[in-house]
């Protein structure tokens, strides 16, 4: 079975990595970004079946970063976390194809079979 | 947490208190009050007062001249006469002492008939006795009832008067015959300075006669003193002739002087005096005033009563008007008060939303790390199975998991409650927003062990609304309901859809129960019957954010039995 390619991105690191390595032990292949603009290279390079973005982060948020994958690579599913979820960015989401809202602190067990289930849908 | 986000939200609620209620306190009313009464009374009441007052003072003085009037003509008249009969008197004396020689004023039996003659005459009688006296004051003759011839009158007064004068007129007095009388004499000169007086004799009785006057009142009272106050004829009042009587003696004056003044028994008499010309004699009326007077005081009455009444009247309305006028007054700003108030209090809860939210999505943050860490160390212990303790670890593990989780339900319903402060269009599921409000209360209703049921049904529609205001709605009336209710108690909460576009949601307790009094003013601002407790302005704005939100609120309530809450919502909001 292939391993789902998963992208992480937050602008806490030590969450970055301890979501990654999580993701790794439940069987994904999964890389981390600190930033929106390092996570448009990563997905520049290479594949992903899915994309996890905090909506809230400096710079680039995960709602540009799914209008951007939107455009570019509309196949990868899109999962925003969020601090709090406001109506307007779940509308906006909701628009921009997003698959699924989570609210943090996430519940890594509800990730991945958000995750699963996305992906199988796409499939 | 829980408690102290209550305790927050009691805090927001309170202080604006103080600053409402000096703004309404009850003695700045009263004065205000007292103020509008005094001065709109002074302006309406003076005027009536003083024309009450200036009428009453001229229908007195018309009446009192009306009354004084026939009382000083009467007293004139009967005045002149007298006068008249006396100078008659005196002047028939004079006649006959210049007519008559002295040797002819000698002879008693001459004397005897000029007194005889005099009294035969109505305009000159009522002699009755008549003597001549020589200047060594001996009667050399007499003609009369009593045998006075040979007398000496050298000692008394009369007859230095009348040598003084000429001619003289007596007070009544008894004199030697025990009766009382008067005297009049008259003198005639000799040559070489000697004289004798003819002098008569006149019954007191005759005065009386002269004065008793037609036209007096049975209550009148005619009489005459003398400067000594002394009666010279008989009184209704004071008793008869030669008795003094209680009343000072006028001064003298020409003319009829019309007074009033207290009489012994401290009533009020209408007096009329007059001196009686060439003599002693002081003319007196007296006049019972209160008896003259019987109409002015009917009047008076009358007058009286009508001021009483307009008096009575316009204070009435007075009070009326302005008792209006300042609840009005005090009515408007109540409700400014109490907007203002309201206008505090979602701002200061709108600010406290935001603040919370803020605090609630910084610790999501690190709350995220620490279950993601402890999450990989959980899923490292899991996976390698030859550590040392695992299973304690993997216990010490779970419950720092579960406490992430409970911050995070925290964080999660502070967000949920602090969102949307002003009035937004939100999707509301009823049911699960009112779960959320008991959330705050769970506490106190678990430690009071109060049973809340929740009845859903099918087909329940989300309704289209403001998710805040009505959580603050909610969050009112089950405070009410929570202190309505005793430790045990039972609040019911029923959902209904009784037309397509409305949904009902009755909160009932079975608590203490509203007074019927109590019952229709539960909405007003400041309304409280938690003494001391409460500000008395939860309901209102509860009933406030209702209208606001196109719905209504109903309360019905049975002392002793319990509360019901009817909150009526329209599915799609309005406007």
């Amino acid at each position: 079975m292939n391993r789902l390619r998963v992208l992480f991105v937050d602008d806490e690191e030590e969450l970055v990595s301890a979501v990654v390595e999580r993701l790794d032990l439940r069987g994904f292949h999964a890389e981390g970004a600190t930033s929106g603009s390092k996570a448009l290279e990563l997905i520049a390079s290479r594949t992903f079946d899915a994309v996890v973005a905090d909506v809230k982060m400096p710079g680039l948020g995960g709602l540009e970063l799914a209008r951007d994958l939107r455009v570019r690579r509309p196949e990868v599913k899109m999962i925003l976390l969020s601090g709090h979820g406001s109506s307007e960015d779940v509308e906006e989401g909701l628009r921009l194809g997003v698959v699924e809202y989570l609210q943090k602190p996430i519940d890594i067990e509800v990730l991945v079979e958000v995750l699963e289930r996305a992906v199988a849908e796409g499939a | 947490m829980k408690d102290s986000i209550h305790d927050l939200l009691d805090r927001v609620s309170e202080p604006a208190d103080d600053a409402v209620r000096p703004h309404l306190s009850g003695p700045g009313y009263q004065r205000l009050r007292r103020s509008v009464v005094l001065a709109t009374a002074v302006v309406a009441l003076a005027p009536l007062l003083i024309m009450t007052g200036v009428n009453l003072y001229q229908y007195r003085k018309a009446m009192r001249n009306e009354m004084a009037q026939p009382v000083s003509r009467l007293t004139l008249n009967t005045k002149r006469s007298l006068e008249f009969f006396l100078e008659e008197r005196r002047s028939a004396l004079a006649f006959i002492i210049e007519d008559r020689s002295y040797e002819a004023l000698c002879d008693r039996d001459e004397l005897t008939r000029i007194m005889t003659n005099m009294n035969r005459s109505q305009s000159v009688g009522a002699f009755v006795d008549l003597g001549l006296i020589n200047s060594d004051g001996d009667q050399l003759c007499y003609t009369g009832p009593f045998q006075l011839e040979g007398r000496n009158y050298a000692d008394q007064d009369w007859f230095y008067e009348v040598q003084r004068r000429g001619t003289f007129t007596s007070d009544v007095f008894l004199g030697f015959r025990n009766l009382p009388h008067l005297v009049i004499a008259t003198k005639h000169e000799k040559e070489y300075g000697d004289f004798y007086i003819l002098r008569a004799t006149i019954s007191a009785q005759m005065l009386s006669e002269q004065i008793r006057t037609a036209g007096m009142l049975p209550t009148d009272d005619v009489f005459l003193i003398n400067h000594e106050g002394i009666l010279q004829s008989p009184s209704r009042r004071y008793g008869d002739i030669l008795t003094p009587i209680p009343l000072p003696v006028p001064h003298y004056s020409p003319g009829v002087e019309v007074f009033e003044m207290d009489d012994e028994g401290g009533e009020e008499v209408l007096v009329a005096a007059a001196f009686i010309e060439s003599s002693p004699y002081l003319l007196m009326y007296l006049k019972n005033s209160r008896e003259a007077m019987a109409h002015w005081s009917t009047l008076r009455n009358e007058l009286l009563g009508f001021l009483a009444v307009s008096a009575a009247l316009i204070l009435g309305v007075i009070l009326w008007v302005s008792n209006q006028f300042v609840n009005n007054m005090r009515e408007a700003s109540r409700r400014r008060a109490a907007l203002l108030h309201q206008v505090e209090y979602s701002n200061k809860l709108a600010s406290i939303g935001r603040l919370a939210a803020g605090v609630a999505h910084e610790i999501n943050n690190p709350l995220a790390i620490i279950n993601e860490k402890a999450g990989l160390l959980k899923d490292l212990l899991t996976l390698d199975e030859t550590i040392p303790n695992r299973e304690k670890l993997l216990g010490l593990i779970d419950s720092a998991l579960g406490s992430v989780k409970r911050c995070r339900a925290i964080t999660h319903r502070l967000l949920g409650f602090a969102k949307h402060m002003d009035l937004q269009s939100d999707t509301i599921d009823l049911p699960s927003l009112l779960e959320e409000v008991l959330g705050f209360l769970g506490k106190e209703a678990e430690y009071r062990d109060l049973h809340i049921n929740v009845e859903v049904p099918d087909e329940l529609p989300t309704i289209e609304s403001d998710r805040g205001q009505l959580q603050q709605v909610f969050l009112n009336i089950f405070n009410n309901a929570f202190a309505a209710v005793e430790d045990g108690g039972v609040i019911d909460i029923a959902f209904a859809v009784p037309e397509s576009e409305l949904v009902t949601v009755a909160i009932t307790d079975n608590g203490m129960g509203i007074p019927e009094q109590h019952l229709e003013r539960i909405f007003e601002p400041f309304f409280s019957t938690k003494e001391g407790a409460g500000t008395g302005l939860g309901l209102s704005i509860t009933y406030g954010i209702v209208k606001k939100l196109g719905g209504e609120i109903h309360v019905e309530s049975v002392v002793g039995e319990g509360t019901r809450f009817l909150v009526i919502l329209p599915v799609k909001r309005k406007g």
